[in-house]
């Protein structure tokens, strides 16, 4: 596969999730606003902290108000991660590749793009009822999504894809315990208070994670839901399952076993899923989730420029040896 | 509706009866309004679907959505057959001619064709002087332009024979069309053109050097900024190969063409480019180029790559050389053309640039090497202004251009406003040559849509319809 392809099937299956995950955070942060007691510009201005956008933020808004911080993250076009730029770089990605994908794919991306462009056209309904619109945009990421599985050979492509869409969601399942770990439980003496259970709900509804919770454990615990979050086998958005799967991806581009490696991404990617295979949420919370994540995040982005060095910038060596490249090429 | 007097109408007689009775009966049972409704349906679904072009300085991410009309441009089964025939003859000879104007010559050292036009070209390249591509084919793929006068007689307008477009327009407005009017197709008197990707990989294949045994092709495309990007991109879809930037390919130093995948370098054989000569190597033409490969041309002439179309191929259809096709038909193959060339006045002619300068009210002015509908002057229309500086521009450089009376093309029904009203059309029919000539039945109807313009190009508000060859019962 050529490199820029390569490349390409991994940013657009980034931002394709990131889009979801933006549409998530808002859900749940609107969720969490119906009952919240605090003000509603800490609240708001938590989501811009968690997805590392203050100082942009603030060269055009001047309050992190609901209408402000939603308007930003939704539709606003100087903000490279909201929805709707996450929605053009995905579908010029898709378009620079679209040989590579299968027709229903493409036609599938194209028409997440356009819904979300119309909507962006009609942004003040959105901004002030967003749930449709956010509604929307999980149902048409899980469109992809099914697209995805049900009419892609599992080949090179679909892991390039594969481990963009991981490495991802990783990221942002990781920023949404964090934020809302800080938000909900400031102090771990707190644990156990009328309000939480609500709140924690609400955090995991919008990660589409309560019902399997509630089959897994039944009750809700911060500690377990920090559990089901982070380390998880079984649940599709946890921050172990992630990984898992971008390490296989990384192996099945590779070919190299398991317990080896051959490049660095590799190297970095079996390394932390190691991390989170041997933890133990009520560890990770004893010595400071916020610090765990944040090593988990830096992590994630030295697994993201190692694929690039890996990858998408090999070193081509001409001349001698590559006639016999040519035959197992093929 | 009944076509206008003076015009041609492709679908009704001037008495306003059917030319093709097979067809109308699917068709007449549609009213106007459930035409213009059936429209809306394609453009909605061309929309979704992204089928689009780009338009250079068109605002909107550059790209335009593909316009269709959903009334088709029938073509009879024994028009269609001599149009054929005359299609490849042309082809055939054009292929002989481009082998000796880079061979021996033969052709102007008999004084057929005059060596100072050919060598005049700006499309002519003496880099390719002496090479012969394999098994002597240069154009792979043309699609040459035909228009139908209003007396009913076809005329080749133009022989595309660099790196025309629109065929993937072609392949969509069917599958379009099957979706939106799938009742005429009941019964399936069209011809079919699904198999097309299929020829062109054939044909790409079978023209690799010969000494490869499964050779790998790739689509060379400019880019996703190009007009025909959608184009590049669903071709290699459709054939299953990859489509690739300049700057995904490289040549080593034994002149072997590579590009560079996540598993180091894979060797490249046969190249479908869309990029111009001009572009296709710094090394060797355009050195500003950002879009070729250097050191292609190296690699070409080593026979190691097979270039489709050939660089060099635009000499034979630089608009001056055109005037002598059927003269290089005779000369090759000993028969009359088949299809006709529209007469045209070569203004490096003294006596023909006197007439043309004389009658520029009634001619229509080309360069001889563009193409697009770029920098045409059609002298009826034109302002006295416009007249004057072309003019000025003939005098300037009488080698570049060239004119041809004003021709009426014929009409089609068309969808605007709801209702239907006649749009003047043309035809670009597409030939493969690989082992042999083949022609795809039909081809891309451009229309053009104000009212009495004789300007289709999509990059000037031109629109497309499916192009339907009848069969026979």
């Amino acid at each position: 596969m050529l490199c820029r392809v390569a490349e390409s099937l991994f940013w657009m299956s980034r931002y394709l999730e990131r889009a979801e995950n933006q549409a998530r955070f808002i859900d749940v942060t609107s969720n969490i606003a119906l009952g919240y007691r605090g003000r509603e510009l800490d609240l708001w201005s938590s989501l811009l902290h968690a997805g590392g956008d203050v100082e942009t933020f603030k060269e055009t808004y001047s309050a992190p108000t609901q209408e402000n911080v939603i308007r930003y993250l939704l539709f606003d076009p100087k903000n490279q991660n909201s929805v709707v730029s996450c929605l053009a770089a995905a579908r010029e990605n898709a378009r620079s590749i679209r040989e590579n994908l299968t027709t229903p794919m493409w036609e599938v991306v194209n028409q997440f793009y356009l819904r979300v462009r119309k909507a962006a056209s009609e942004s003040n309904r959105a901004i002030r009822q967003p749930h449709g619109v956010l509604e929307q945009i999980k149902r048409s990421a899980h469109q992809v999504l099914g697209v995805i599985q049900a009419t892609w050979s599992r080949g090179e492509a679909w892991h390039f894809s594969s481990l963009g869409y991981h490495l991802e969601r990783a990221d942002k399942t990781s920023r949404i315990l964090d934020v809302k770990y800080f938000i909900l439980l400031p102090d771990p003496m707190h644990v156990g208070s009328q309000v939480d259970v609500v709140q924690w709900a609400a955090l995991l509804e919008s990660t589409s994670a309560l019902e399997m919770y509630r089959r897994e454990y039944g009750r809700i615990e911060p500690a377990k839901v920090v559990d089901f979050l982070m380390l998880n086998t079984r649940f599709p958005r946890s921050m172990r399952f992630c990984v898992r799967d971008a390490e296989s991806s990384i192996r099945a581009i590779s070919g190299t076993p398991m317990h080896s490696f051959s490049n660095p991404a590799e190297q970095l990617v079996a390394q932390l899923n190691a991390k989170l295979n041997y933890a133990r949420a009520t560890d990770v919370i004893g010595n400071g989730l916020h610090q765990f994540v944040d090593d988990f995040q830096s992590q994630l982005n030295g697994i993201g420029a190692a694929v690039a060095e890996s990858f998408f910038q090999v070193n081509m060596n001409t001349g001698r040896g590559m006639q016999s490249q040519r035959s197992f090429m093929r | 509706m009944n076509a206008s007097p003076g015009n041609f109408d492709e679908l009704l007689t001037s008495a306003g009866t059917p030319r093709h009775p097979a067809l109308s009966d699917g068709l007449a049972s549609l009213s106007a309004e459930m035409l213009a409704e059936r429209q809306r349906h394609a453009e909605e679904e061309l929309l979704e679907k992204g089928i689009t072009f780009a338009v250079y300085g068109h605002n909107d991410g550059n790209e335009k959505v593909w316009p269709f009309d959903v009334v088709p441009r029938p073509i009879a089964w024994d028009e269609w057959q001599i149009i054929e025939s005359g299609l490849k003859q042309r082809i055939r000879a054009l292929n002989l001619f481009l082998d000796d104007v880079y061979g021996d010559g033969k052709i102007m050292k008999d004084g057929v064709v005059p060596e100072e036009l050919v060598k005049t070209a700006k499309t002519y390249r003496p880099e390719c002087q002496g090479f012969r591509p394999p098994g002597g084919v240069w154009t792979h793929v043309v699609g040459t332009d035909l228009v139908r006068n209003h007396d009913g007689t076809i005329y080749v307008l133009e022989d595309n024979l660099r790196c025309p477009s629109g065929v993937s327009y072609v392949l969509e407005n069917r599958e379009i069309m099957k979706r939106v009017l799938p009742e005429v197709f009941y019964g399936s008197i069209i011809a079919s053109i699904e198999d097309y990707p299929e020829r062109l990989l054939e044909t790409l294949l079978k023209t690799a050097p010969p000494h490869i045994s499964a050779p790998t092709a790739v689509v060379l495309t400019p880019g996703i900024c190009n007009s025909a990007y959608f184009e590049h991109s669903f071709l290699a879809q459709q054939m299953g190969v990859e489509l690739v930037s300049g700057s995904d390919l490289f040549v080593d130093d034994e002149d072997m063409v590579w590009m560079k995948t996540t598993r180091g370098p894979q060797r490249v054989d046969v190249i479908y480019r869309r990029i111009d000569d001009d572009f296709i190597d710094p090394e060797v033409f355009r050195a500003d180029s950002m879009l070729g490969v250097p050191g292609l041309m190296r690699a070409y002439r080593s026979g190691n790559v097979t270039l489709a179309n050939a660089p060099g191929t635009g000499v034979a259809d630089d608009k001056a050389v055109y005037q002598y096709v059927p003269e290089i038909i005779r000369y090759y193959l000993s028969e009359d053309a088949i299809l006709k060339n529209v007469p045209t006045y070569l203004c490096s002619v003294k006596s023909d640039r006197d007439y043309v300068l004389s009658h520029l009210h009634e001619l229509v002015v080309k360069p001889t090497n563009e193409s697009g509908g770029y920098g045409i002057m059609m002298g009826p229309q034109a302002s006295q202004k416009e007249r004057e500086d072309c003019a000025e521009l003939i005098r300037k450089d009488p080698r570049n251009y060239i004119a041809q009376p004003m021709l009426t093309l014929s009409t089609v029904p068309t969808v605007i406003n709801q209702t239907l009203a006649p749009r003047h059309v043309d035809l670009r029919p597409f030939i493969l040559y690989g082992e042999d000539v083949w022609v795809l039945p039909g081809g891309l109807t451009r229309v053009a849509l104000k009212e009495g313009s004789m300007i289709v190009n999509s990059s000037q508000g031109g629109g497309s319809k499916d192009t339907w060859v009848l069969l026979k019962n």
